[in-house]
């Protein structure tokens, strides 16, 4: 069986949780959630995960089953909202719009009084952004999400976070279903590190909507056997993952 | 002691014009969705809501109940978007406070401890604080001096909130997996209401659930409502999961008209007419079409 793309964004996001040790690891969206458990099956076996609601899991169960998995804690929103602030815990969440130095925003389109669209509002992302690592995942890379200015900063960006002095700002890395960025451009910008197989750079560039850092591109690299593996048949067996990258 | 059972429409009646009311649950989640359909059919307008937004905020907006919202996500969990919130903010009619989710905890906990603020770092450099012009930062008078947000308190007038059991003084009891912040509105409010799936005495509260799931104390409520059902559409597990057919109905019955029919059948009556609508509305899914 090939590789599929959705495998290679798993991986990507996997990978962003690697070094993140035992902390509480909070993906949203169908490869993150495939991403965060394959870490904790392989490079980050500290990771703690929860059920999507308020227990923590002791196993790495199949994503969209029932869970019978032992439960290992209890974590309701108040908790997390503690929990957050002391900065044990990694995110990946999602973004309406981005911009190059990862401000994002899931609240609104146009103007605030009157908004075009309105969207969840801000939720957790300003103190995510400003207490722990957080991370963002993009299953559709284009022009509309990736702007040079978003419309309201929920998550903070890089050049918004100095002026502050937010001390504890730790945005890391952009995976999309084309590539992998990260903020290691100038002025803490962002930069393509790494293009998925069969994607070129000129088509992330032209699918951004502001001047990318560009330096030396690799290509992102596959899933080992033994990921794949636990991929197809451990953590993802009913193929949701091609519900959100389409092969 | 007191007994403080009421009927759903009596704990309107305490309800003014103007007022700041917080509302429990979290998203479409243990909402005191009985409380607010009887808002619905009240004359009450101008409302301030303070909530971990979900249908409930759906609802007023949709009957134009509210002056404004504070919140920090309005969601339907399984459907990412209240479509009624959606409306009324881009017909831009809707005044709110947006913040961070943390922000609102801060907010609530500062009015329980009568603070006029507590410092969070949440929303520091965010737009939160230009959408919200009267927020101020405070500094760390310690040798970090560390710029904050002072989170203003947010003070309720009333709190309403959905609990599994109760019993008639006031005390209740949460038996699914979160307590979301249902004691810290009840505790942030002036006065509050808790309706119930059912109430029981007071000794039947621990005979078969730990002592820790006795969230609220008859300290703060002032009236106590027995009403089946009454979070329905949103989930109240272990009683019942969120009702995802009616749900996804009533977001499909926010399309321009479509939502009269929608409010004819289910919203016009009082509470036992909704839920026996809501029966009908089952059945009729269950026969093929």
């Amino acid at each position: 069986m090939t590789i599929t793309r959705a495998e290679v964004c798993a991986v990507a996001c996997a990978d962003s949780f690697a070094d993140a040790g035992t902390i509480i690891a909070s993906p949203f969206g169908t490869i993150p959630s495939i991403g965060a458990r394959l870490a904790r099956l392989t490079s980050a076996p500290e990771l703690l995960l929860s059920d999507g609601e308020a227990m923590l899991i002791a196993e790495t169960t199949p994503l969209g089953e029932e869970s019978t998995a032992a439960v290992e804690g209890w974590l309701p929103y108040g908790k997390v909202l503690d929990l957050l602030a002391g900065g044990k815990r990694r995110v990946m969440m999602g973004a309406s719009q981005v911009d190059r130095f990862g401000n994002q925003n899931i609240s609104r389109i146009g103007d605030w009084a009157q908004p075009k669209v309105q969207l969840i509002g801000v939720r957790g992302a300003p103190g995510n952004s400003v207490n722990h690592t957080t991370n963002y995942w993009i299953p559709n890379h284009s022009t509309k999400i990736f702007v040079e200015s978003v419309d309201l900063v929920a998550g903070v960006g890089h050049d918004r976070a100095r002026q502050v002095g937010a001390k504890y700002h730790d945005v890391q890395v952009v995976v999309t279903d084309l590539a992998v960025l990260d903020f290691q451009g100038p002025d803490g910008s962002m930069r393509l590190r790494s293009v998925h197989p069969g994607v070129s750079v000129d088509e992330v560039r032209e699918k951004t909507g502001f001047e990318l850092a560009v330096d030396e591109v690799t290509e992102t690299r596959l899933p080992t056997d033994d990921e794949l593996t636990l991929i197809r048949d451990r953590i993802d067996p009913k193929g949701l993952r091609d519900k959100e990258v389409p092969a | 002691m007191q007994d403080k059972q009421l009927t759903v429409d009596e704990v309107v009646s305490h309800l003014r014009d103007g007022m700041t009311i917080g509302i429990g649950g979290w998203g479409s989640r243990r909402k005191p969705m009985a409380l607010v359909r009887a808002i619905l059919r009240s004359d009450l307008k101008d409302l301030t809501l303070v909530s971990y937004g979900g249908p409930d905020v759906g609802l007023l907006c949709a009957a134009g109940k509210l002056r404004k919202v504070v919140y920090g996500f309005v969601s339907l969990d399984s459907i990412p978007l209240d479509p009624h919130f959606r409306a009324a903010r881009q017909r831009g009619e809707l005044d709110v406070a947006e913040y961070d989710e943390g922000m609102v905890l801060a907010g609530l906990r500062a009015a329980a401890a009568r603070l006029p603020f507590l410092p969070t770092r949440a929303g520091l450099g965010s737009d939160v604080m230009a959408l919200n012009p009267e927020l101020r930062t405070v500094r760390s008078p310690y040798a970090d001096d560390e710029e904050l947000v002072a989170m203003p308190a947010l003070n309720l007038d009333v709190a309403l909130v959905h609990m599994n059991r109760a019993d008639r003084y006031g005390n209740g009891q949460y038996l699914g997996p979160d307590p979301y912040f249902d004691d810290l509105m009840c505790a942030a409010a002036e006065t509050s209401f808790l309706s119930c799936e059912r109430i029981v005495a007071t000794e039947e509260l621990t005979e078969t659930a730990p002592p820790q799931s006795l969230l609220i104390n008859r300290l703060h409520p002032q009236g106590v409502v027995e009403t089946p059902h009454g979070a329905h559409f949103t989930s109240c597990v272990p009683d019942y999961g969120r009702d995802e057919a009616f749900q996804r109905h009533y977001v499909a019955s926010a399309k321009p008209g479509q939502w009269k029919a929608f409010r004819a059948e289910f919203l016009d009556g009082d509470e036992a007419d909704y839920q026996a609508a809501v029966e009908r509305f089952h059945a009729r899914a269950e026969v093929p079409a």
